[in-house]
């Protein structure tokens, strides 16, 4: 590795703080720790736990040093001091790495040869790095199994090392928290909540856990099977469409450097791999840019609601609907390029080509994990058939084109097929932080100023700070826009400062009028299906996206001529029914945790009780009929908006009406209505909106009557 | 068994969490007196505690499985410990707790029973070392110098027990009401 840093020895009077790696005076320059220094001084010391840009740890003993006066020290926790006398490489570390990685060996499922992570694992390449030549401890007993419950993540249990990254990236980084570590001594593991699959639980499926594990215990969940099948079915049209960050990051694979443009050279390895057509998502996403622009302008118009959160990362659309069901009135309607894309092949360009639609096989190349759980939601299925019949990352794209034997790095390059392989330097930057907001405020530039609207550089948005804020002036002097308007805008990605950013804009801290999201560091440059790479190769696909915009005759989704074309003969209007139709969406509170609603309240629960403890409370099941079940919910919508009091309510009034026998009272988990206050299910009936302060009255309404009257029995099975 | 989530119940589960604090700094004492109120954590409560102290439900489970003295399963009406402190272990405390595990009738690697009669745990030092072995009852009766035989008969009353009184009156996961506790304690004192 080499060494670009100057590295001259302390001559006196200078005030630069110096310490001595392995012999060699290494200055010290606001490194965190031991290991960071080093790390400039081109040693790599092994580690499992230890990630830049997350918290340190401390857990994996991988990095231990020798630092002279001290003894061993682990180097991710040891601040650098002047003068420090650090040694990586004695017999004693040497010794006890190996011990270490043996251990973690001992307890892991050491199936190297049909793992997925195969080349790429980093418990292998210390193993190999260090000539682990056996492992003295015994193999595991017993097997857990493999959690395939996510639509766009496996985790193997049998291959987790405990290094906890995972877990940091998702609370940290992500601010969700889905995977944590849980029971205690030889039992402790990383798991979902309850130990329940990653699909049941808060999951977001961005994938950033499965950037940072270190094995194979965190892996995409793999669809190259149905891809292959598809180009092998001779009835079948395979359709691929490969999204703007794809094409900066595919090369990696194959030894390009990050933001190389690849696109060419990936269309012609898909097609030899025997994939029909090949268009371009940059496509859709000018037609994104185009319906969020006027969505916006007609927000701004009609008076809201604002600000307009993009809707562009299914990760960030899930985390809405987890977490901020008030705000899910505030996401853009519009599709993703992704879904858009979709909707446009298969009912748009299939009849065009005289194909059935579901003879159309679209396959989406997505830097994205979270892309995957989007493609199979219910909305973008008409018919039976999905809009998207399957997703696959670019790592997954890079192993297809692998197996096949394809050298990408000499394939010559192929365009895109037409009409939808092209898209406007603005579409392309869709593949990164800020990208999209750029997009959007060139949009409406050439719709305030028309013809002669000027080359917009939007920089303010631009790069991986963690949040960016600009103001634009829409004041185009014509008449035409609306004019000395501004328009405040605001760019985050990563989740955690997402929520911190929407809490700010509840409680009125910051007022914007467009927010960009995008769940992965950097954007979706830095996606979850991406080659695993640090901060900078994310900056530097970035890079190579405005690399490539720079280049692009086409500045903005206006100029697009394919655009046009489609509203012509197919959308009519913007805002048509039809656009409405294929390109809009709808958005719905979604209950964090899986299997925890409503298990209170179950008839058998209820005569189960009824020979308990508090038999009299349920003495119900001895009156005719059944008792009327009541549920309030005390999800997170509902809880912050006081359900615990509505309960208490409730509870107050079932004694003063002696209906406590007539009334099976239960608090119950989210019934996905969370943006409409606190809801109450009374019978079969969902009441929305209840508050504090309307319980009483919701209850005479609703619940007196119905139970002191004939008890109704839905024909359910007596307790 | 109450549903943990029956109205009257939660409203307790309410007051505790409110007692507390709602913070997160409060977790652990909440989770004390919910595995007080409720012999063990069900699921639903857990995830209404994260959702009160603003954590995530992970963070909550990943508590409540790590220190010993929380449960996430039910636990059967009688709790029997076994001491396995180093006075009872040298004393044969491993005989008495297979006696006891086999008497129960518990199947390898489970700790409570399906009809939810018993649940069996091996404990550190009850501070009874003079009486070594030791088992305890719902942490009320306390039993020394068991052996083998004893503790199989000690499990054959309780059983009987459980037949001739089918409401729980004590320390069983669905015994919730305060006559329940009363009853415990006078039986715990004619035991003693
Ligand atoms: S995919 Fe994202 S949300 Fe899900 S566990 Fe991994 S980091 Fe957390
Ligand atoms: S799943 Fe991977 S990242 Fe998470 S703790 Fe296990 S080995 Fe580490
Ligand atoms: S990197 Fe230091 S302990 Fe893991
Ligand atoms: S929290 Fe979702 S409906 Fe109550």
């Amino acid at each position: 590795m080499a060494v670009d840093i100057k590295m001259t020895p302390p001559s006196a009077g200078e005030d630069k703080a110096w310490m001595t790696i392995d012999g060699r005076q290494v200055p010290v320059e606001g490194e965190r720790n031991i290991l960071e220094v080093a790390r400039k001084a081109g040693i790599d010391i092994p580690n499992f736990c230890y990630h830049s840009e997350l918290s340190v740890y401390g857990a994996c003993r991988l990095c231990l040093v020798e630092v002279e006066g001290r003894g061993v020290v682990a180097s991710c926790s040891t601040a650098p001091e002047a003068g420090m006398v650090v040694h990586t490489n004695t017999q004693r570390i040497r010794r006890l790495r190996r011990l270490t990685l043996e251990l973690i060996l001992a307890d892991h499922d050491r199936e190297c040869t049909t793992c997925v992570k195969s080349g790429a694992c980093r418990l292998q390449e210390l193993a190999n790095r260090f000539g682990l030549d056996r492992v003295r401890f015994g193999e595991r007993d017993g097997r857990e199994p493999v959690d395939t419950s996510s639509p766009s993540l496996v985790r193997d249990p049998n291959k987790c090392i405990l290094c906890g990254d995972c877990v940091r990236m998702c609370s940290e980084v992500q601010g969700i928290g889905a995977i944590e570590f849980a029971y205690r001594g030889s039992e402790t593991a990383v798991v979902p909540a309850f130990d329940k699959g990653l699909g049941d639980v808060d999951c977001v499926n961005c994938g950033q856990c499965v950037q940072v594990c270190p094995t194979g215990a965190l892996t995409v969940r793999s669809e190259t099977e149905r891809v292959w099948e598809a180009i092998h079915d001779p009835d079948t049209t395979v359709v691929v469409q490969m999204a703007p960050a794809v094409r900066v990051a595919l090369g990696e694979a194959f030894g390009l450097d990050p933001g190389t443009q690849a696109a060419g050279k990936v269309v012609a390895a898909l097609k030899s791999l025997g994939v029909d057509r090949v268009f371009d998502t940059t496509f859709a996403a000018d037609l994104t840019a185009w319906e969020e622009t006027h969505e916006f302008l007609r927000r701004r118009k009609e008076g809201g609601p604002l600000p307009l959160f993009t809707s562009c990362c299914p990760a960030w659309v899930r985390y809405c609907e987890q977490y901020h069901a008030d705000l899910l009135k505030n996401l853009s309607t519009c599709r993703s390029p992704q879904q858009m894309m979709g909707s446009v092949l298969k009912r748009y360009w299939a009849p065009r080509q005289g194909l059935e639609p579901d003879r159309v096989f679209v396959v989406s190349l997505m830097p994205c994990t979270a892309k995957k759980f989007e493609a199979a939601r219910p909305e973008f299925v008409r018919e039976g058939c999905p809009d998207v019949d399957c997703v696959i990352t670019t790592g997954e794209a890079a192993a297809m084109i692998r197996e096949a034997g394809i050298d990408l790095e000499s394939i010559p390059e192929e365009p895109f097929d037409n009409p939808l392989g092209m898209g406007s330097g603005a579409a392309v930057i869709f593949g990164t932080t800020g990208g999209v907001a750029e997009a959007v405020v060139r949009t409406v530039a050439g719709i305030v100023h028309g013809q002669d609207a000027p080359r917009v550089d939007f920089t303010p948005v631009r790069g991986h700070r963690g949040l960016k804020e600009a103001t634009v002036d829409l004041s185009g002097g014509d008449g035409k826009g609306e004019s000395g308007d501004r328009v405040r805008v605001a760019v985050v990605h990563g989740l955690a400062r997402a929520g911190e950013l929407v809490r700010a804009v509840k409680e009125g801290r910051v007022d914007y009028d467009l927010v960009e999201v995008m769940a992965c560091p950097g954007g979706c440059v830095g996606g979850g299906g991406q080659p695993v790479g640090p901060g900078e190769t994310r900056a530097a696909r970035s890079r190579g996206l405005y690399r490539i915009d720079r280049r692009s005759q086409l500045h903005r989704p206006q100029d697009n001529p394919h655009i046009a074309r489609l509203y012509r003969e197919w959308l009519g209007e913007v805002g048509s029914h039809m656009a409405h139709e294929a390109l809009h969406t709808r958005y719905h509170p979604h209950r964090r945790i899986e299997g925890v609603r409503a298990t209170a309240s179950t008839p058998a629960a209820a005569g189960a009780a009824a020979a308990g403890a508090e038999g009299d409370a349920f003495a119900a099941a001895k009156v005719p009929g059944e008792p009327l079940e009541v549920s309030v919910c005390v999800g997170t919508g509902c809880y912050l908006r006081g359900s615990h009091h509505v309960l208490r309510v409730f509870n107050r009034l079932l004694d003063e009406r002696g209906l406590r026998d007539r009334v099976n009272l239960s608090a119950t988990f989210c019934l996905e209505k969370c943006d409409r206050g606190v809801s109450v299910k009374v019978g079969d009936r969902l009441i929305t909106g209840v508050g504090p302060d309307t319980a009483a009255e919701v209850f005479e309404r609703e619940v007196s009557g119905r139970a002191a009257g004939p008890v109704e029995t839905p024909g359910r099975r007596q307790g | 068994m109450v549903p943990a989530f029956e109205g009257r119940r939660f409203e307790k589960l309410n007051d505790i969490i409110e007692r507390n604090g709602r913070t997160p700094s409060s977790l652990i004492p909440i989770l004390q007196e919910v595995q007080e109120e409720y012999r063990y954590l069900p699921e639903e409560v857990l995830t209404y505690v994260a959702t009160a102290l603003g954590l995530p439900p992970s963070a909550v489970f990943g508590v409540a499985t790590f220190y010993a003295q929380f449960s996430t399963e039910p636990k059967g009406r009688f709790v029997i410990k076994v001491c396995d402190g180093t006075a009872c272990h040298v004393r044969g405390a491993d005989t008495v707790h297979f006696a006891v595990r086999r008497a129960a009738g518990l199947e390898p690697g489970r700790k409570t029973t399906d009809d939810l009669t018993f649940t069996v745990e091996q404990v550190n030092c009850v501070g009874a070392c003079s009486m070594a072995p030791v088992v305890t009852v719902n942490d009320r009766r306390v039993y020394g110098d068991m052996t083998q035989k004893e503790a199989a008969a000690l499990v054959e009353r309780l059983r009987k027990e459980a037949e001739e009184e089918p409401v729980p009156t004590e320390g069983a996961g669905d015994g919730v009401g305060t006559a329940g506790e009363r009853a415990a304690d006078g039986a715990g004192g004619a035991a003693g």
